[in-house]
């Protein structure tokens, strides 16, 4: 081993220790009820999606103003952050600051602690997700109840988040009929969708009526108004940030806006690019606290956790944009096909493939970036265009130069580093590169069949694993030029 | 020793100004370019069909929507609450009795109904701060007519009234409305629709936590 400097084990965003997109893949794919749970789904969901953006005329010039607005918020996020922290205390707030997971768990459970609570409700959260928060209040004695339906079929199962929106996407009505069956001793039961949803009714309803403490993320917060917003469906996440009496809101500290105005950018973008809707059910905004209405004490965590790391890169800094709307795994045939547990990160599908190695160091997921045929779906469709092929292509450049920097004996034997070598010693030479195809001409003569190499040999077996390969042709086009000239 | 805040506002700093602390491109100075609004601001569209585009796409929602007279309301109002077997409804302090059916049990919140009373509800009656046509969306800054949150949330039906001068084209045109009530420390709720879930198989199916009848009289 070189003296490569390594970031500490990333204990939070991955769910696997460094994650290998490619040997989890064929299982995944293998799985053909997942495969057809996945494929009605994201069929569904991209249907609907694509009927309420064409209902906008404007729907590019309010891209392109989401897009603006948030690399305002990113080029000046200290002064925004100090703008937040002193709105949301001047509204009976009070802010913390907690630099990784660990810190950010300390302090929540700190929180919990203080008011002796033992049980907690949550609003679904990717961020806490990304803490782990749940096992850290499981460590001090503390149950922490999730009430978005998909995040309790999950957590009654057992199980980990498959997608950023929907975590149990990948389990159909009957499978969840099961689970609910299984674990919460409901005797009768059909598998319709309005009768499974009453069931959560009914399990959650004395939950929230008499839980103290409450956890939240945060879609949104305002700068200048220090203004939380929390988009929802169910109203789970009104029950939670209406009823008790503390809420606690976790928010990475790229989740600013700086203007209350700017909503009517982000509400328009985010729920007809997450679930294909004019407007979700229910929005919900509060500003530190409001006497006699709401949770009387407020606090709001910003947390780093190597997103400032993310900011520092000029080209990966655009994923800050990312409002978690999940319309990129939604669009994308990689995700569409695997699911999201083939890659092994509370972030999965094309935002994932470029925010986890970010967030943890492309060292620990550095088969993330590989994880797509980079065909751009991703991009067309994102309401904060974040050019993800851009960032996948530049991480993928990481990843090279980190294993060159690793340096000594495995980098000089590692094959894929042998092979681009040799190429780009073919490709720098004019006679070098015609020796090769003249040479390649006649090698090839075994291995093809109709036009195509379907199989290559030994080490470069890898390329045509997944694809066919044109042979060379009789004639190329250098020696088809040099021919006409002639004539 | 620093504390948190100061370390990740100093690495903030440096990731923006000085270079890269762990990635490899140092980035440049900022260059914040203007943000352009050229999307819509305004509906331009006759009121009146402003006016059916809410009650529209309201009723996508599945909601029930009526359009009332105003010197109706109280008899629609009577209408739909026993239509419904309302009995017992909660209000807010400020509603005005006339509005209402003397055979029906008030409910009147000050702030003081236990969320058991609320709970055991057959309903809320409440006005709201503004519709939006565009979304179909009833928004609440619970302010006058309105209450605090928990009464338009725990019980299981929901009554909410619109004069037809509340409701705007398009969301640019509600938010500037909105902004005072949250300069005055209130919260702010959207409703587009009862309570709802597209968590299984990504279908959108009406009823889970909030209301799961939400019914709108849009007053004319």
């Amino acid at each position: 081993m070189s003296d490569h400097k390594k970031k500490p084990t990333p204990t939070s965003v991955l769910i696997e220790l460094e994650p290998k997109f490619e040997q989890n893949a064929p299982a995944a794919l293998a799985n053909t009820q997942l495969r057809r749970n996945m494929g009605k789904a994201t069929q569904t969901i991209r249907a609907k999606r694509a009927n309420v953006v064409s209902e906008l005329s404007d729907w590019e010039e309010l891209r392109e103003a989401g897009r603006a607005i948030k690399a305002f918020t990113l080029e000046h996020l200290d002064e925004q952050l100090i703008q937040l922290e002193a709105a949301v205390q001047k509204a009976g707030g009070h802010v913390h600051w907690a630099q990784d997971a660990a810190e950010a768990n300390r302090i929540i459970t700190g929180l919990v602690q203080a008011h002796e609570a033992r049980e907690v409700i949550k609003i679904k959260s990717l961020t806490t997700d990304e803490i782990k928060l749940n096992a850290a209040l499981a460590d001090a004695g503390i149950t922490a109840v999730e009430t978005d339906l998909a995040e309790l079929i999950i957590q009654l199962a057992g199980e980990h988040s498959s997608h950023i929106l929907v975590p149990a996407i990948h389990k159909n009505r009957a499978e969840i009929r099961e689970i609910f069956m299984r674990t919460l001793g409901v005797r009768e039961l059909s598998d319709q969708p309005k009768e499974l949803a009453a069931v959560a009714r009914t399990h959650l309803r004395r939950k929230f009526l008499s839980t103290k403490v409450a956890i939240s993320g945060a879609n949104f917060a305002v700068a200048e108004t220090g203004t939380v917003c929390i988009v929802e469906s169910e109203g789970n996440g009104r029950m939670c940030l209406t009823l008790p009496q503390v809420l606690i809101s976790v928010m990475g500290i790229e989740k600013l806006i700086p203007t209350f105005r700017d909503f009517e950018v982000f509400l328009q973008l985010l729920p007809r690019s997450s679930t294909g809707e004019r407007m979700n059910p229910y929005t919900s905004l509060w500003t530190g606290v409001t006497p006699g209405d709401g949770p009387q004490e407020f606090h709001l965590v910003l947390l780093d956790n190597g997103r400032t790391d993310v900011l520092a890169d000029q080209i990966g800094r655009q994923t800050l944009n990312c409002i978690r709307c999940s319309a990129c795994l939604n669009i994308c045939p990689v995700y569409e096909r695997t699911g999201g547990h083939a890659y092994g990160s509370v972030y999965p599908g094309p935002i994932g493939a470029i925010l986890t190695p970010q967030l943890v160091g492309v060292e620990h997921a550095g088969s993330l970036p590989y994880a797509s045929s980079l065909c751009g779906a991703c991009y067309e469709v994102c309401p904060v265009k974040i050019n993800i092929p851009e960032v996948l292509i530049h991480l993928r450049g990481e990843v090279v130069r980190q294993k060159q920097d690793e340096g000594g004996i495995r980098a000089a034997l590692d094959p894929e580093n042998v092979a681009f070598k040799t190429l780009a010693k073919v490709f720098s030479s004019r006679t070098a590169y015609e020796r090769a195809q003249s040479l390649g001409k006649v090698g090839q003569w075994p291995l093809q069949h109709e036009g195509y190499i379907k199989s290559l040999p030994g080490l470069l077996g890898g390329w045509t694993a997944t694809r066919d390969m044109p042979t060379i042709p009789e004639q190329t086009f250098r020696e088809w030029w040099e021919e006409r000239t002639k004539a | 020793m620093s504390t948190t805040r100061e370390r990740i506002l100093q690495r903030i700093q440096t990731a923006l100004h000085d270079g890269a602390p762990t990635g490899r491109l140092v980035a440049e100075q900022p260059t914040t370019e203007p943000v352009l609004r050229d999307y819509r601001q305004r509906d331009e569209a006759p009121r009146a069909d402003i006016i059916d585009r809410f009650i529209e796409r309201v009723t996508e929602y599945k909601a029930i929507v009526r359009r009332v007279e105003e010197d109706q309301l109280a008899a629609a109002i009577a209408e739909a609450l026993a239509a419904r077997g309302v009995e017992r409804l909660v209000i807010s302090a400020d509603l005005p009795e006339a509005w209402l059916p003397a055979s029906i049990t008030l409910l009147r919140d000050a702030g003081d109904l236990s969320y058991e009373t609320l709970g055991s509800s057959h309903g809320v009656l409440t006005g709201c701060a503004l519709g939006i046509a565009q979304t179909g969306t009833l928004v609440l800054d619970h302010g006058a007519l309105q209450g605090r949150r928990a009464i338009s949330l725990v019980p299981d039906y929901h009554l909410c009234i619109v004069h037809a001068a509340q409701i705007v084209g398009l969301l640019p045109e509600a938010m500037p409305q909105l902004e005072a009530a949250v300069r005055a420390g209130r919260p702010i709720t959207f409703i587009s629709g009862p309570s709802a879930t597209s968590d299984i198989e990504l279908n959108r199916v009406e009823g889970v936590h909030g209301p799961r009848t939400l019914e709108v009289l849009v007053v004319i």
